[in-house]
């Protein structure tokens, strides 16, 4: 079916511009890396009190990083006309917002999730929540694309679209850092951590099956301002 | 003759500004459609509003008689728009741009593109990124599309933009093949075509007075 | 006219500008007068004669103001999403001044809730803010309609402006109860329960009824803002309209 050939056409198209350009990949990469250094400068670096406030600031860190890269999700084809093109293609709007979504969660999301071990260890995460904070960031990342995907389209052809996108969206990822930190430290606690887990699953399925829907109307609807 | 797309009583206002009233226009099988006026006199509005991009008019839209916004994915399987703006990617060469454009309609080869860029003037550019190319290069790439997809209904803003004078005559007489093979084109540019199949529709005619006699 | 019909036809009415500026002038003075007497004797009443509370004295009176307003920010949220829903639907220019009109008197009883809440807090608690569950609820309340308005006049194009904050808003209300369960499991995990602001088990009668008139009160208030507000609007947005113009002039 030629829909099904559109998106994995624009699949491969962005994901060979992101590695053509590079900045995409570790721009957001090293802003996590440098916002997790700002804390043991700024608060202390005591690896006790480190550890007691690092799952939190991993998920901040991480949601940040996350939202650093949404604005260009669909910016770069406003600009050049190739939204405009892909919204009047044969391929749903939806398919559109769903290669997006996959391109900005592996481009900018899964680098991230491959790093934090790394900032964990130097944030005196205790070794047992290495596990859940993969999963949870595995779980949690992809819904902050899906919901920041709706914000992005919202803001695409404004001005100071990446000023205002921030505001949109943050108060949509504040249960996905709750369930995220809950987590982390329900592991630190020893306390079950499934319910958290299965949480933040519950949430990526519903935003999966929600979110590309109302990002393709917003799509159409910021098509009319240009 | 088939109407494929017609425009009935059409009205567009654009932030409380009438930008015209009462159009009415069909773009049929084997004709070319030229849609003219003065900057701001609507033009690239009129597109958008064909393409279900501004959802602010009066009047009547179809697509092969029916409502325009019921046939909506029917009209977009056979419709081949090229933007004002090329939808061209600089990172990528010519021939990955061709890629993607063609691959929710149909499949098409290496050696396809390859010859389909010959015909715009641009064999030997197959992998070369966009971003070292000309503007007048870039839309000659976006123009090969023409050759590579088999598509009734064209609908070109500004297809004339930039290229040079080989180009225009080239892609003169593309359309005017295309019309004769029984395509239905509809495109806005102030170019004087040398086609037999053209209509113009002016849009300055349809806009409210005193607008026009300035 | 069967009563299907009939709906139809007053739902349709909806949709001209006009119907709604002849008939809302009729109907102002039936929202402000009662929501006005109802605010007065429900403040006196409360603020006044109202017994003290047993365990919380006199600070626990600010209920009279918080509830209510707390109460209306989330409906007006929720009403703001429907009128959203409405334009995007059925392209209601009414539903769209609603829904643009709703957000800022929304936000302001949001903030009125937490400023409430925040004095409040200063004699029951000690201090002017803690991160309770409901007042982090009602502060992300606020930064949802905060989002709402500054996208709505970060667009220039009036119908795009509308569509879009109607997606957002429709977004948000989805998103609510979600943010309020997460906030309220955030909340178990991290403070043991203290005692909530609007947890009584049992209101005597003389504490609850003027509670009810302020909330009915409020209610009527807001409808009365938001329909001279939706009065305004219509004068901006149809000044070009003849039966507009006769109509200002006539006055």
């Amino acid at each position: 079916m030629p829909a099904d050939l559109g998106f994995f056409a624009l699949l491969s198209r962005d994901i060979k511009l992101a590695f053509r350009q590079k900045s995409d990949i570790i721009n957001p990469l090293m802003f996590f890396v440098m916002v997790i250094t700002l804390f043991p400068l700024g608060v202390s670096p005591d690896p006790n009190e480190l550890a007691a406030i690092a799952p939190g600031i991993i998920w901040v860190a991480a949601l940040l990083a996350s939202m650093l890269s949404m604005e260009n999700m669909f910016r770069s084809d406003f600009e050049d006309g190739s939204l405009e093109r892909m919204l009047v293609s044969p391929m749903p709007g939806f398919l559109i917002a769903i290669a997006k979504v996959v391109t900005h969660f592996l481009v900018t999301g899964l680098p991230l999730v491959f790093i934090a071990p790394v900032l964990a260890y130097m944030l005196s995460l205790p070794s047992e929540a290495y596990g859940v904070m993969v999963i949870s960031l595995l779980l949690g990342l992809p819904t902050l694309s899906l919901v920041g995907a709706i914000g992005s389209a919202l803001t695409v052809g404004l001005k100071r679209g990446a000023l205002l996108l921030p505001l949109l969206v943050i108060p949509f990822f504040i249960p996905v850092l709750i369930f995220g930190t809950g987590a982390l430290q329900g592991v630190i606690m020893e306390q079950p951590v499934t319910g958290q887990l299965s949480l933040m699953a519950a949430l990526l399925l519903f935003s999966l099956a929600s979110a590309p829907f109302a990002c393709s109307a917003s799509l159409k609807i910021s098509m009319g301002n240009g | 003759m088939t109407d494929y797309l017609s425009v009935d009583n059409l009205l567009i206002e654009r932030d409380d500004r009438l930008l015209f009233k009462g159009l009415t226009f069909s773009v049929s099988a084997g004709k070319v459609l030229q849609l003219v006026g003065r900057n701001g006199s609507g033009k690239t509005s009129l597109i958008r509003t064909l393409l279900g991009l501004m959802p602010d008019f009066e009047g009547d839209l179809c697509w092969k008689g029916k409502p325009l916004h019921q046939e909506r994915d029917d009209f977009f399987s056979h419709l081949l728009y090229i933007g004002h703006k090329a939808s061209i990617k600089s990172a990528l060469t010519a021939t990955e741009n061709l890629e993607w454009l063609t691959a929710a309609y149909r499949k098409v080869t290496y050696f396809e593109i390859e010859q389909a860029l010959e015909k715009v003037g641009l064999r030997g550019y197959e992998d070369v990124e966009c971003h070292s190319m000309s503007a007048g290069q870039n839309r000659r790439v976006a123009l090969a599309q023409l050759y590579l997809l088999d598509l009734p209904v064209w609908i070109l803003d500004e297809p004339f933009t930039a290229i040079d004078l080989a180009g225009v005559e080239q892609l003169e007489a593309r359309i005017a093949e295309h019309a004769e093979q029984g395509g239905a084109i509809l495109l806005t540019t102030h170019h004087v075509m040398n086609i037999d199949a053209v209509t113009k529709v002016n849009l300055d005619e349809f806009a409210p007075r005193g607008r026009n006699a300035s | 006219m069967s009563f299907k019909a009939k709906f139809k036809r007053w739902f349709h009415s909806w949709a001209s500008p006009k119907w709604f500026f002849e008939k809302s002038e009729r109907w102002l003075p039936w929202l402000g007068v009662p929501a006005l007497s109802l605010l007065a004797i429900g403040l006196v009443w409360g603020l006044i004669f109202a017994p003290e509370d047993y365990q919380q004295g006199n600070s626990f009176r600010i209920i009279y103001l918080h509830v209510p307003a707390a109460i209306l920010s989330q409906s007006i949220f929720m009403m703001m999403a429907v009128a959203g829903a409405i334009n995007l639907i059925w392209r209601i220019k009414l539903a769209d001044m609603a829904a643009k009109h709703c957000a800022p008197i929304g936000a302001s009883f949001a903030f009125i809730a937490l400023a409430t809440g925040a004095i409040w807090g200063k004699p029951t608690w000690g201090t002017w803010w803690v991160w309770d569950a409901r007042l982090t609820s009602m502060l992300i309340l606020l930064f949802l309609y905060l989002g709402v308005i500054a996208l709505y006049s970060a667009i220039d194009n009036r119908e795009t402006a509308g569509r879009s904050t109607a997606i957002l808003s429709l977004v948000g209300l989805v998103n609510i109860p979600i943010i309020k369960y997460s906030v309220e499991l955030w909340n178990t995990l991290h403070q043991p329960a203290t005692f909530k602001l609007t947890e009584k088990p049992s209101m005597p009668a003389e504490m609850w009824v003027p509670l009810l008139i302020m909330v009915i009160g409020f209610y009527l208030f807001f409808g009365w803002i938001l329909f001279k507000r939706m009065r305004a609007e219509v004068i901006e947005r149809e000044f070009k309209a003849k039966w507009l113009q006769k109509k200002l002039i006539e006055n």
